[in-house]
């Protein structure tokens, strides 16, 4: 049957199992709107803005594991989606955004909202297309998914010019693709996945470092086994945060800039670094130069390319975590008595590692006069449902919600770690919340990049997510803040936010709730009562204004030279 | 050091600004690029001329590898490929230099391919270090313009790469 190029890439969609797009109409779209105003089976969620669309995505795509798709106009909607992409790339989060884009025969005339978006957004994609004729359309968004979220994920954009959606074609959606150039599915090599278990039988002090590929490549459960299987302690990154559970006594945290003490000594003393889906950001290592200095370095990674770019490396193995690990295990398991002899051997290095637990912990001191915002997000965490979905905007909060929410599962904490964008937070609560209306789902903002895509509070009102909103309120830019605080002489240059903003008169305006504690035994009531409001609900809490994120290895400087308390 | 990367990409739009892209996005250097399509209309074939030390050369490759229209990449390292650039140069050619560049040219079994009272245009084409020797040579006779190809790579030996 001939249909239109707007309908082909509906029913490719369908095809794909999309149920849920964001999207935003526009001149160069509104065949495809036309032809949703009909279509029953895709729901269309209209953001208030296309950057929000495209996070909503991210989180849903976070959140669920599948292709989160997002749709915006040619010119303008299509450089609102940029941030949003960008964001996603850095992340390796995989999406299928569409734009609309002037008819073929305008393109390059500077047409009336024509943007070279393909140009715009090639370094921040895994790929993109532009479509020229509507027989190419299903090819395309078949090959746009299948690269989207194989290998390591990434986001897809398709350009579409208008013409190309109102000429009409035969509808043939391809069953499988294959690329001669891009084959994503690589095994990770046998003879290194025995070198790997014999350099880890080896160790004396070995260490596990989880990135988010450990989450996005599904291997929670392998890396779970393996380190409770030889008692190996494991630490995640900001990306890796719920791939291994926090409350396990095998767990350091977060390591890093603002890691744990004992994540980041351990990681400056341990004799093996095993890396699991991570990249190595700078975030991370601190001084390349004296990061993991006695350690050999096993690097797993599906992306050849994050290994050996910033740090040296004696094992690389390429290929889904997933599959490495569980044959790592595989292989553990059938080592014997060899374990015994390597718990035995890992003991004082366990008992040393505890020692740097005892000796600093997470810490911080709640007075009975003002809210420290570390004990909003324990009590978030003792509050919340075990299967609460937390989202963060990017900031202070973020970091204390990564040091004490304590996540436990994969795909619970949903934030913007490589791109760092303020404004991400909410919209991707939004998005995570319409993939699972019945999981709870919280957004834990700071003050600031709460107010850049507060518009967000009327799309979560039209379409009743419930999603629970945490402002940090400490009327500043905190985290640049502090840095202006510890290393530009406290010269606090555009970071008060000296408009105090009613944030319970916003929420109202936009016919959601809001509650606001401004002293520390008010907090627990505002959460209880938040999560028992039906819909969205703002919850604003006043915090200590000067609060700093502590550990803090300072920019530059190597893990161990952590500022513990400033 | 100086590496002679090949690269097979599908011969579609695009595909230069995304190799160009990649190498100005991530500070890697070209020191010259050639591309034209394969005997296989589908694939075109890039050379590209680029220094690094080891880490970054293992970088490209694995960077282009990564590029979803890249189909093949080959790093040459020394020897392991025959190079040929192709130069057009037009010098200065005075009554009194006349014979001197013609030998020159003659030597280099360069072409004349475009003659002037005063001055001739030269075709040369070798390895990269004989069209250095030409020009070092003519350079002192004026040089007026050159343009240079950018070598073009083929492996040594029976073994061929489709396309
Ligand atoms: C879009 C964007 N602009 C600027 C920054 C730089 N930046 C990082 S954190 C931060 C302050 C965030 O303030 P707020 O949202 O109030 O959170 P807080 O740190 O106070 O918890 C800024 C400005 C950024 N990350 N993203
Ligand atoms: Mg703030």
């Amino acid at each position: 049957m001939k249909m239109t190029g707007a309908r082909i890439l509906l029913e490719c969609l369908k095809l794909e199992g999309v149920d849920t797009v964001f999207g935003y109409p526009g001149g160069t779209v509104i065949n495809i709107y036309d032809e949703l105003f009909s279509f029953k089976d895709i729901r269309h969620i209209l953001p208030r803005h296309e950057q929000a669309g495209v996070h909503a995505a991210d989180g849903f795509a976070r959140a669920t594991g599948r292709v989160g798709v997002a749709i915006a106009t040619s010119g303008p909607g299509a450089t609102n989606t940029v941030t949003g992409i960008a964001t996603a790339y850095m992340d390796s989060i995989p999406l299928v955004v569409i734009t609309g884009q002037v008819p073929t025969a305008l393109i390059g005339n500077d047409a009336f909202q024509e943007v070279d978006i393909i140009g715009i957004t090639r370094p921040c994609t895994k790929h993109n297309f532009l479509v020229k004729d509507v027989k190419d359309i299903a090819t395309i968004i078949k090959k746009a998914f299948f690269i989207a979220r194989t290998g390591r994920p990434g986001p897809v954009l398709v350009d579409l010019p208008k013409d190309v959606q109102i000429a009409t074609a035969e509808f043939h959606y391809p069953d499988s693709i294959e690329l001669r150039s891009y084959k994503p599915t690589v095994e990770g090599h046998p003879k290194q996945i025995e070198k790997a278990v014999s350099m880890l039988l080896a160790a004396k002090k070995p260490v596990i470092y989880v990135g988010g590929g450990a989450i996005s490549g599904d291997a929670a459960g392998e890396l779970s086994a393996l380190a409770t299987k030889l008692h190996i302690p494991v630490t995640t990154t900001l990306m890796g945060l719920g791939a291994f559970p926090e409350d396990n006594p095998l767990s350091l945290n977060l390591l890093g800039m603002h890691g744990t003490y004992f994540a980041n000594m351990a990681v400056t003393n341990c004799d093996l670094l095993v890396a699991v889906g991570a990249r190595f950001d700078d975030r991370v290592t601190g001084k390349i130069a004296t990061f993991a200095p006695h350690a050999k370095i096993i690097h797993m990674d599906v992306d050849p390319t994050s290994i050996r770019k910033n740090v040296r490396v004696d094992l690389p193995i390429v290929g889904q975590v997933k599959d490495v690990l569980g044959r790592m295990l595989k292989t553990v398991e059938e080592c014997g008595d060899k374990i015994a002899a390597f718990h035995a051997g890992i003991e004082p290095w366990l008992v040393e590692i505890d020692g740097w637990k005892k000796k600093h912990p997470m810490s911080y001191k709640q007075t009975a006069t003002v809210i420290k915002p570390q004990f909003v997000i324990q009590k978030l965490r003792e509050l919340s449902e075990s299967d609460a979905i937390v989202a963060t905007d990017v900031g202070q909060h973020q970091m204390w919600t990564a040091q004490f929410f304590g996540f436990r599962e994969p795909r619970t904490l949903l934030s913007s770690g490589g791109l760092g964008t303020m404004g991400y937070g909410l919209p991707a609560a939004m998005g995570a919340q319409a993939a699972f209306p019945n999981r709870q789902v919280i957004a834990v903002c700071g003050d600031g990049g709460f107010q850049m895509n507060l518009q967000e509070m009327a799309t979560l009102v039209q379409n009743r997510l419930p999603v629970k909103i945490v402002i940090l309120n400490n009327n500043f830019l905190g985290m640049v803040r502090q840095w202006q605080e510890l290393f530009f002489d406290k010269r606090y240059s555009q970071t008060c936010m000296e408009l105090p903003i009613d944030f319970i008169k916003l929420a109202e305006a936009f016919g959601a709730k809001g509650f606001q504690a401004t002293r520390p035994d008010e907090v627990e009531a505002t959460i209880k009562k938040a999560f028992e409001t039906p819909g969205p609900v703002i919850m604003e809490f006043k915090i200590a204004r000067e609060e700093k994120v502590l550990p803090m290895v300072p920019a530059g400087a190597s893990l161990n030279e952590m500022v513990l308390n400033a | 050091m100086r590496h002679t990367i090949t690269v097979m990409v599908e011969n579609e739009f695009g595909v230069l600004s995304r190799v160009a892209g990649l190498f100005s996005g991530r500070g890697f250097n070209i020191d010259s690029l050639s591309v034209a399509p394969t005997n296989d209309e589908t694939i075109s074939r890039m050379t590209i001329v680029t220094r690094g030390d080891d880490q970054i050369l293992e970088q490209i490759s694995k960077q282009l590898n990564k590029l979803i229209d890249v189909i093949k990449v080959i790093d040459f390292t020394d020897g392991e490929a025959i190079e040929r650039e192709m130069a057009l140069i037009k010098v200065t050619a005075e009554e009194s230099a006349r014979a001197e560049i013609l030998r020159i040219a003659d030597i280099f079994r360069a072409k004349i391919i475009d003659v002037t009272t005063k001055s001739f245009t030269i075709e040369a084409t070798g390895a990269p270090a004989k069209i250095d020797a030409i020009l070092e040579l003519l350079r002192p006779l004026g040089l007026k313009e050159l343009v240079r190809t950018g070598p073009v790579a083929i492996g040594r030996g029976a073994k061929a790469w489709k396309g």
